[in-house]
């Protein structure tokens, strides 16, 4: 079975571009350029240069004792929430704007949740001197000031998203606009492995350093390059496909995908995509996503803005389907008490995205000699007013 | 013979109207689509809402949004345009996204198409490429034809795959936007018309996206077969209601 994209951009049933002949240049070009590009000694050594010296890379594969001794297993996390900007999101927002200079882009846009794609767009933009503009749902600019705030410094513009139920796949539709409206200059930075192809690829190809990184530092540690289980949380799927990438053809290493399920499966309040969606079609690529029966796109709902999206990247969709990956769905109480325990066991404060992943270890049982690592997606920073809010602190 | 060959025989421009089926209320659908036709339009695009509308501009996203809070489906819908054919006898084209579609099933769509008298349809995120792999035997199984668009950037290597796979007419996209922008159109626009003319393709091409008056209309069938208005009618049923769709309609073509 390849779990990997064909050449027409499918993951088995699942990906392919279905967009408006108003993007199809663009999008062509991108489809014809973005492996050439990559595999050019010149663009890897940049990128290479970037993650290291301005991102922090390589970030730790750390083996949690006291977290390790708690659930009976040999739990390693990798730290994501070390990189600049606080999250994985920056590898593939480095990659992507070095993909824009070489496509001849001078303006650049992106979607944002949380905030966290948007500041890691705003901060390579500043880098490259490239003009900025981030769209945000208008509820969500109300609920993240903070990071509405860092973007601002980094000098982007943060342009609300009025449409729609004004969250996170509303500001994708004026991304998604905005560059029919500007087909020449512009490049769309996607911030997951969502959106049609080649996206889903290129982001999960400049994520895949996660899983790149963790082969030889576990050969370091444990003397093998494969774990037993890799484990991330799934928003649109972009540090999950990271951490993924390199163990999906390794038949020995267990795949676990952390779901949000808000406040329960059959809450009506939930992101859970695998449970709850069907295949249909989503920012132009078909997936799972949360929709009713007449095809209308639903909300999602996830105490943690970067889970809170109604599809799933294509990628994780086959990974779903085929039954290569396990998908576990983990509500928002879960979350938060893991995020807690991170806290107290290992003096961490993990972003509540990343909380869910963790969240996973209380109900799904490891041998003691199990390798599992899980993938810190992010530091809480962003969060402390949903910890604080939550924990009454 | 199909009613948009038909129509695209006559030897006059032809004046095409898009409005959001379920807005401004459920049941206005009939009413819109007779005095249309009565007023002298001569082909009507009914657009099937949704959601998330990627290649539409603030209005009619915001009159796809009031449709669906008025229970708009499309079960529904068709069963609004289930005698429409004993009343109206120009084209009549659905425009939609394709997951509503996808969901209805595609073979169950087209046949229900068929049935009620629909004509065509125009489905932006559904590509050339797909159409031709998947859903091209289904379509003209139920006697439809597919519209593909084409905007200033296609490249003419593209324009010729489109213009040979198209059978009706081809959708020119009048600028690069989503609907509802109403610059009104310049020399870049004139330069595209123009050039797209020259290329002399089998297929006519009609003009949308930023066609909203009497004005714009002109220029754009200056150039070509014929020219459809979306947001600027909604915009006059908006304000003004569904009494006064006439007076819209002779506006235009004065
Ligand atoms: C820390 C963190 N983890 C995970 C996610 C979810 O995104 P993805 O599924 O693309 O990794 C986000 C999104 O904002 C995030 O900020």
């Amino acid at each position: 079975m390849n779990y990997n994209v064909d050449e027409k951009g499918y993951y088995g049933e699942f990906g392919g571009a279905f967009i408006p002949e108003m993007l199809y240049p663009n999008v062509e070009n991108l489809r014809q350029q973005y492996l050439k590009v990559m595999e050019e000694p010149s663009f890897k050594a940049e990128f290479d240069q970037l993650l290291k010296s301005y991102v922090g890379r390589p970030s730790p594969l750390f083996f949690a004792k006291r977290l390790s001794e708690k659930y009976n297993t040999k739990i390693y996390l990798k730290r994501e929430d070390l990189n600049h900007t606080g999250a994985h999101k920056v590898n593939n927002t480095i990659g992507q704007i070095l993909m824009a200079k070489r496509l001849g882009k001078t303006r650049i846009i992106a979607e944002t949740g949380a905030g966290q794609h948007g500041v890691a767009t705003a901060t390579v933009c500043a880098l490259m001197g490239m003009e900025c503009i981030v769209y945000m749902g208008e509820i969500d600019i109300a609920r993240q000031a903070p990071n509405v705030a860092r973007m601002k410094m980094l000098g982007a513009e943060v342009r609300p998203a009025l449409s729609g139920s004004r969250t996170l796949k509303d500001a994708t539709n004026e991304a998604i606009r905005d560059w029919i409206n500007n087909p020449v200059d512009t490049h769309y930075i996607i911030g997951s492995a969502i959106g049609p192809h080649p996206y889903p690829d290129m982001v999960t190809r400049f994520q895949s350093i996660i899983s790149e990184e963790i082969k030889w530092q576990l050969k370091e540690l444990e003397g093998k390059e494969n774990p037993d289980y890799v484990v991330a949380c799934v928003g649109g799927g972009s540090n999950a496909a990271g951490t993924f990438y390199h163990f999906l053809h390794e038949e020995e290493v267990g795949i676990i995908a952390v779901e949000a399920a808000g406040k329960g499966v059959d809450s009506g309040e939930s992101a859970a995509t695998s449970v709850l969606g069907k295949e249909g079609i989503i920012h132009g690529c078909k997936t799972l996503l949360m929709q009713t029966p007449d095809g209308q796109i639903t909300e999602p709902y996830s105490i943690s803005a970067g889970l809170d999206y109604p599809g799933v990247g294509p990628m994780h969709a086959h990974l779903y389907k085929t039954g290569r990956a396990e998908f576990i769905p983990i509500t928002d109480d879960a979350a938060m008490e893991a995020g807690m325990e991170l806290c107290k066991l290992e003096g961490i404060i993990p972003a509540i995205e990343s909380s869910h992943a963790f969240a996973i270890l209380k109900t799904r049982a490891f041998k003691p000699d199990d390798v599992v690592v899980i993938n810190l997606s992010g530091r809480g920073d962003k969060d402390l007013s949903t910890y604080i809010k939550y924990f009454e602190l | 013979m199909n009613r948009i060959h038909q129509k695209l025989q006559s030897d006059k421009k032809l004046f095409s109207i898009y409005f959001t089926a379920g807005y401004p209320n459920l049941n206005d659908t009939v009413k819109i689509i007779q005095d249309l036709e009565s007023n002298g339009v001569d082909m009507i695009e009914i657009g099937l809402p949704f959601s998330d509308p990627l290649a539409d501009g603030p209005t009619i996203q915001a009159s796809s949004t009031q449709a669906l809070k008025n229970g708009m489906t499309t079960a529904i819908l068709f069963d609004q345009l289930k005698d429409i054919r004993s009343s109206v006898n120009i084209p009549l084209v659905i425009m939609g996204y394709f997951n509503p579609i996808l969901q209805y099933g595609v073979e169950a769509f087209c046949k229900k198409c068929q049935e009620v008298g629909i004509d065509g349809l125009i489905l932006p995120d559904l590509p050339l490429d797909v159409y031709q792999e998947q859903y091209e035997a289904i379509f003209k199984k139920y006697g439809l034809i597919n519209i593909f668009l084409i905007t200033p950037q296609t490249s003419d290597a593209r324009i010729a795959q489109i213009d040979a796979a198209s059978e009706g007419f081809i959708y020119m996209v009048s600028s690069a936007s989503v609907t509802g922008s109403s610059d009104g159109f310049g020399n870049v626009q004139e330069s595209y018309f123009k050039r797209i003319a020259k290329m002399e393709l089998n297929t006519p091409q009609i003009i949308g996206f930023g066609i909203s008056n009497s004005e714009t209309f002109q220029q754009a069938t200056k150039w070509a077969k014929g020219a459809i208005i979306g947001s600027a009618f909604i915009k006059h049923i908006t304000k003004n209601g569904t009494d006064s769709i006439g007076d819209f309609v002779k506006q235009i073509i004065k």
